[in-house]
């Protein structure tokens, strides 16, 4: 059963077509990778997605619902989250209050509770603090609970995101080029890292990663854009020996010897 | 001087020791040599002692409240300076309010507001209308001016009118971002001043240029408020409960998404935070404050009218955040006190000490250089220097500390009731 069905989806920028009538499937509980070079259009997919932005074209499903006009914060609450290629974490707050923000959606608190600070308010404070400490511990940052999250390093603040998106307690998860940046100690654990929380959240995941070494390894369905187009899609066997693949990644001479 | 400091830190018994002498000392000197603007500076400089003592919260909140609601005002009442000090300190009480609601704007939620006064006008004409003859020309029913009791009710009713404004404001203006966000809303601070200043055509709501002249004082129980000694501690109260309000709101939900929108809002989103609706929010209870502060200020004036809300009175409250540290409480109440003080009493006492010096003819001293007349110079120096030297302010925002222990222990119930993960094995470091 598909948990995210995209089609035809189309995202035009001026003359360039970013993503062109991309066609994709996602199988509920699955690994799913999306790779291709650079400027393929992969980042500007999941922007589609979540909302960032609209589609000139194409429909968006998760589950049986539509996304297609919906704001990113409503898409958060159908069960999306993600991280940022370019980490986005709230710099000057704590660890912990960068976790707690994405409690955000499971708090009651009104204007009138947080004045008087209502015994239930400040129940569901504390509550909110142990569990953004539990994700935490679950990432391994509790020990850095209460630095200011532009100070941790930087394999810590791509932590620091999985662990705010696990809070929203997503269905689907995707993680844009999570492995960026890590040594290959870090990827290694990532790996086994990505495997867990499928396992423990039951979660489904996309990712965007260009380790071919961590994708071929991770992901149970492979699909390859370029150009904004999806030009192959398979099991990692499959993709590993598809001619159009490499022509992709290394140009036409890698196959065609001149 | 540093063993000094060193042997204090700590000892909570001697720092609470000095505190005391200090504020006797000041007290005394303020209270035996009568007008002596330094005694009354030295005396409330010991509220910004009091804030770095290392005494317990609670016990640093009562020695403030002793402070300010005994002291100053016992102290400085014998003299003839009584008055204007007590006028200085209620307008540094709504100065304060005024930059606290500034700060959520722009301090926590990131917003520049630089049409901020309008709320202010808000709150004042709001009161001053009702309060006078005025409300007669458009209202159909009920007798104009109110009583000086409607005065109470008109705080909270300034309160929602303002945040209202902030509402309404806010729909058209956060479509834009950035440099744009403050051009728009230095514009609707004009406006608002410019139909306050016109509204007495073809209605004649606001009287105009003219102002509104006697407005009701405060009354209860036949009890007149007029005198700038009776308003402090109308002003005290309110201030109490903003300051209350600002704390909870800042470590709550709602302050931790005006935060995470600040940061950045792209991520604030993407994990359900309404980015309209929490700025919108940011607005209204930023406007608030200043709103309630209005229906003060008209009370305390008497007298209303659009000069009061310039875009420099817009300027002054940003320079008190800026100065005071953006995001920070304590930050921003030293911000709005020493701009304050330093509006009503240093520049004018340093410019009749020297008119006094010229009159003497020991120096001979243009008129034109008076430092009360360089107001607007000292501010933009003041944010240069900031921006360059100290962009956190004199009081940076502070995080707050959670206790690790106590929230592990939480964690292992948590662990057990709803998520079955074993967190040590989740990622391994
Ligand atoms: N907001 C935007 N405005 C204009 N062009 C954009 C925008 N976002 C992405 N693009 C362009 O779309 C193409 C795909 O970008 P992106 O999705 O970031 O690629 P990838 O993530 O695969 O490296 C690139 O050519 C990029 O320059
Ligand atoms: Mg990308």
């Amino acid at each position: 059963m598909s948990i995210l069905t995209v089609s035809n989806l189309t995202k035009q920028f001026g003359g360039l077509v970013a993503v062109n009538s991309v066609d994709m499937a996602v199988e509920k509980g699955s690994i799913t990778a999306v790779i291709g070079p650079n400027g393929a259009g992969k980042t500007t997919f999941f922007n589609l997605i979540t909302g960032v932005y609209q589609p000139d074209k194409g429909n968006v499903q998760l589950g049986s619902t539509s996304l297609v006009g919906l704001k990113p914060h409503e898409i958060s609450r159908h069960g999306i989250a993600r991280t940022f290629q370019n980490i986005r974490l709230f710099s000057n707050i704590t660890v912990l209050e960068n976790v707690m923000v994405g409690l955000h959606k499971q708090f009651r608190a009104g204007i009138v509770g947080t004045l008087f600070q209502t015994k239930k308010v400040r129940e569901e404070e504390r509550l909110a603090q142990e569990e953004a400490y539990h994700w935490l511990e679950y990432v391994g940052l509790a020990q850095h609970l209460n630095e200011d999250a532009q100070n941790l390093s930087y394999g810590a603040q791509r932590r620091l995101e999985i662990a705010r998106a696990l809070a929203t307690k997503p269905k689907l998860l995707l993680l844009d080029e999570p492995a960026a940046g890590m040594n290959p100690r870090e990827t290694r654990e990532l790996t086994e890292f990505i495997h867990r929380m499928r396992e423990d959240l039951d979660l489904t995941i996309v990712l965007i990663e260009h380790d071919m070494k961590l994708v071929m390894e991770i992901s149970e369905q492979i699909f390859v854009l370029d150009h904004g187009e999806k030009i192959a899609e398979g099991k990692p066997a499959e993709i590993r020996n598809n001619v159009k693949v490499i022509e992709a990644y290394l140009g036409k001479s890698a196959v065609t010897p001149a | 001087m540093q063993k000094l400091t060193s042997k204090l830190k700590g000892n909570k018994m001697a720092q609470m020791i000095l505190l005391v002498l200090y504020v006797l000392v000041t007290s005394l000197s303020l209270y035996l040599a009568q007008a002596s603007v330094t005694a009354f500076l030295l005396l409330l400089f010991s509220l910004l002692i009091l804030y770095y003592t290392e005494l317990p919260d609670r016990l640093k909140w009562l020695i403030a409240g002793v402070v300010l609601i005994g002291v100053i005002p016992f102290v400085s009442s014998t003299g003839p300076g009584y008055q204007s000090y007590m006028e200085v300190a209620t307008v540094v009480g709504i100065y304060v309010a005024m930059a606290l609601g500034l700060n959520i704007v722009v301090g926590l939620a990131g917003l520049l507001d630089l049409g901020f006064v309008a709320f202010f006008a808000i709150g004042a004409y709001t009161y001053g209308i009702f309060a006078t003859g005025q409300a007669a020309n458009f209202m159909p029913f009920g007798t104009f001016p109110l009583t000086g009791e409607s005065f109470w009710i008109f705080i909270l009713i300034g309160c929602f009118v303002a945040a209202l404004f902030g509402v309404l404001l806010g729909i058209p203006v956060l479509r834009v971002k950035g440099d744009y966000l403050a051009i728009v809303t230095l514009g609707f601070g004009e406006i608002i001043r410019i139909v306050f200043n016109n509204l007495d055509k073809p209605v004649n709501i606001t009287n105009g240029a003219m102002g509104l002249a006697s407005v009701k004082p405060p009354e209860i129980f036949g009890y007149q408020f007029v005198y700038p000694n009776q308003f402090y501690f109308i002003v005290l109260a309110i201030l109490f409960l903003v300051i209350l309000a600002v704390r909870r709101f800042e470590f709550s939900k709602i302050g931790r998404s005006w935060k995470a929108v600040r940061e950045n809002e792209i991520a604030a989103q993407s994990v359900g935070i309404h980015l309209v609706r929490t700025k919108l929010l940011a607005f209204a209870i930023g406007a608030s404050f200043s709103g309630m502060m209005g229906v003060v200020f008209a009370a305390k004036q008497t007298f209303v009218d659009p000069t009061s809300f310039t875009l420099l009175e817009s300027i002054t409250i940003l320079v008190m955040v800026i100065l005071g540290g953006m995001g920070s409480v304590p930050g921003v109440i030293l911000g709005a006190a020493v701009i304050t003080i330093l509006n009503l009493q240093v520049l004018t006492e340093v410019t009749n000490y020297l008119n006094q010096l010229s009159l003497d003819g020991v120096i001979s001293f243009p008129e034109a250089l008076a430092p009360a007349k360089m107001q607007r110079f000292i501010f933009g120096a003041i944010l240069i220097i900031f921006a360059i030297y100290r962009p956190q302010g004199l009081i940076p925002a502070k995080n707050p500390v959670f206790d690790e222990e106590s929230l592990k222990e939480g964690s292992e119930k948590h662990r057990k009731e709803k998520i079955t993960v074993e967190p040590d094995k989740g990622f391994q470091a």
